[in-house]
């Protein structure tokens, strides 16, 4: 009886989470405009949407800050984290809760905060502050995935390299960095669905003319019903199981190798 | 390895774009356009029956979505809890998926659907019942506060309820206790961390949003969100905006101290 429950409860909570992405989905390929009627299977919206030049605008700026955003974060952020291992103390502990703010505070706050200092410090809102915001709130996440990567390592691994001939840039690239790249990957990805994702910190900090999908998603949803929005979903839907799916193999494999060794 | 100096680009960063940002935001919220005196004004401004009652409405609402979500969330967390290893994930995963969606698109779902010339107003009218007034109140923005926030409370409680140790469950049925107060002696004083994380994980993104209490209420709606979002993008009204932010913050903090509180005091009395 109880088993019987807990499989009715689930079911109702997962018809729950995905009934309203289902609807999205199975309306995207509706003629009419309307939701209530079924007017016969189109493809209609998707090719609206290919031609609304606003929204292939905007998915172009997503993804060009998504994966800039991406390499500066990375590429600070795991400098920052080598660095950081060897901060001690309360420097360390003001530094790590200053990379905690963005982490811990609602987006409005981190949103507004910048979009203050670009206007205060005359940097025009637009693709540039758009960067730099990303870039702000994404590094944090790289260092929490990398750092713990570092102070697992043997201590002693650097030192040894060096007696054993390397400089000491050698040793970082061909002993230390291949040690803590999963932690870069890691960071790397959360980095990139991150700055995908964001839409309240890029609302704030972005200038008239450049949208980025989520914004451009907001004012025509602010406006009403958009067959164009559902066309949209069932798009990164599909993309976003993609995704999952191959990362899920690739740590199921992964697992598997370090199972061998 | 003495290599400090690798960290410092980074530090300027975070004094650049973090600490200088929150100063500012602080600075502006005691600051007037007309003095350059600091002044308490814009806190005071606050007091207003009309932004007081948007302060009540926004907490209002975001406890009744982290209280909804936590009765839906924690039997879904104990019940995948409770599943083989090998299925757990898989259905984790499931509750993942929607979630990589943008927020924004799942909120425009619940749009689609509660309508008044959405899914089920259109299916009320062909069984001949009446149709409803479903959106742009404020259960339909509490529905979408639940909707997109749920997973931040069923994760912390499952990550929980999965480590605990199962000799405990069957210590406390040996020692006589009945399902009921298994539960409620052992199982949820332990996954009580889980819940309180939960907790501030769904209220804080609720309490602070703008664009679901926008695109579900309407405009009909306001929260403390909404009249942030107004100051600094309609009324360009930075030193109120700020004020409101830290005041919004100021709450944020209560409420995350007293549910620590909660739990240390929850601690102590599980000495004796």
């Amino acid at each position: 009886m109880s088993k019987y429950l807990s499989r009715v409860y689930t079911f109702l909570v997962f018809l729950f989470l995905y009934a309203p992405i289902a609807v999205l989905i199975f309306f995207s390929f509706n003629n009419s405009r309307y939701r209530g009627q079924w007017d016969g299977f189109s493809l209609r919206w998707y090719k609206e949407l290919l031609d609304d030049r606003i929204i292939v605008q905007a998915f172009y700026n997503t993804i060009t800050i998504a994966i800039l955003t991406t390499i500066v974060a990375t590429v600070l952020g795991t400098i920052a984290a080598i660095g950081l291992s060897n901060i001690k103390g309360v420097k360390k502990k003001v530094i790590m809760n200053l990379n905690y703010m963005p982490v811990v505070s609602p987006d409005i706050l981190i949103g507004i905060s910048l979009m203050i200092l670009f206007i205060f410090s005359n940097i025009r809102l637009g693709y540039v502050s758009l960067l730099l915001a990303h870039i702000t709130f994404c590094t944090p996440y790289v260092i929490l995935s990398v750092l713990p990567k570092i102070t697992q390592l043997n201590k002693y691994l650097f030192e040894a390299a060096l007696d054993l001939g390397a400089t000491p840039w050698q040793a970082i690239r061909k002993v230390i960095l291949p040690q803590i790249m999963p932690g870069i990957f890691t960071g790397g990805l959360l980095a990139f669905t991150l700055s995908l994702d964001d839409f309240v910190v890029s609302f704030f900090t972005t200038g008239s003319g450049i949208n980025t999908l989520p914004i451009a998603i907001y004012s025509m949803a602010k406006r009403g019903i958009n067959p164009k929005i559902n066309a949209v979903s069932t798009i990164l839907f599909v993309v976003v199981l993609v995704l999952l799916i191959i990362v899920n193999k690739r740590t199921n494999t992964e697992k598997k190798e370090e199972g061998v060794n | 390895m003495k290599k400090n100096y690798l960290a410092y680009p980074y530090i300027l960063w975070l004094f650049a774009f973090i600490l200088i940002p929150l100063f500012l935001v602080l600075f502006y919220s005691v600051s007037s356009k007309d003095s350059s005196m600091l002044t308490l004004d814009n806190y005071k401004r606050f007091f207003d029956p009309i932004y007081i009652q948007v302060f009540v409405r926004s907490v209002n609402l975001s406890l009744i979505a982290t209280l909804i979500c936590l009765v839906i969330g924690y039997p879904v967390a104990w019940i995948i809890a409770n599943m083989e290893p090998a299925k757990r994930n898989f259905w984790v995963l499931l509750f993942v998926v929607p979630m990589w969606m943008n927020f924004l698109l799942r909120t425009y779902a619940w749009m689609t659907i509660l309508e008044n010339t959405g899914i089920i107003n259109t299916l009320l009218e062909k069984f001949g019942f009446q149709s409803l007034n479903l959106i742009y109140n404020s259960q339909a923005v509490v529905l979408g506060m639940v909707y997109n926030f749920l997973p931040f409370m069923v994760f912390p409680i499952y990550s929980i309820l999965v480590k605990i140790d199962k000799n405990l469950l069957e210590a406390a049925q040996d020692l006589g206790a009945d399902k009921k107060s298994v539960f409620m002696k052992v199982i949820f004083p332990l996954s009580l961390p889980g819940v309180l994380s939960g907790a501030i994980m769904t209220f804080m993104p609720a309490v602070s949003t703008f664009a679901i209490s926008r695109l579900l209420g309407g405009g009909k709606v306001t929260l403390i969100g909404n009249v942030i979002e107004q100051q600094f993008l309609l009324v360009n009204d930075w030193y109120f905006g700020s004020a409101l932010s830290i005041i919004m913050m100021g709450f944020i903090l209560i409420f995350v101290y007293i549910l620590r509180k909660v739990e240390k005091d929850d601690e102590e009395r599980s000495i004796f």
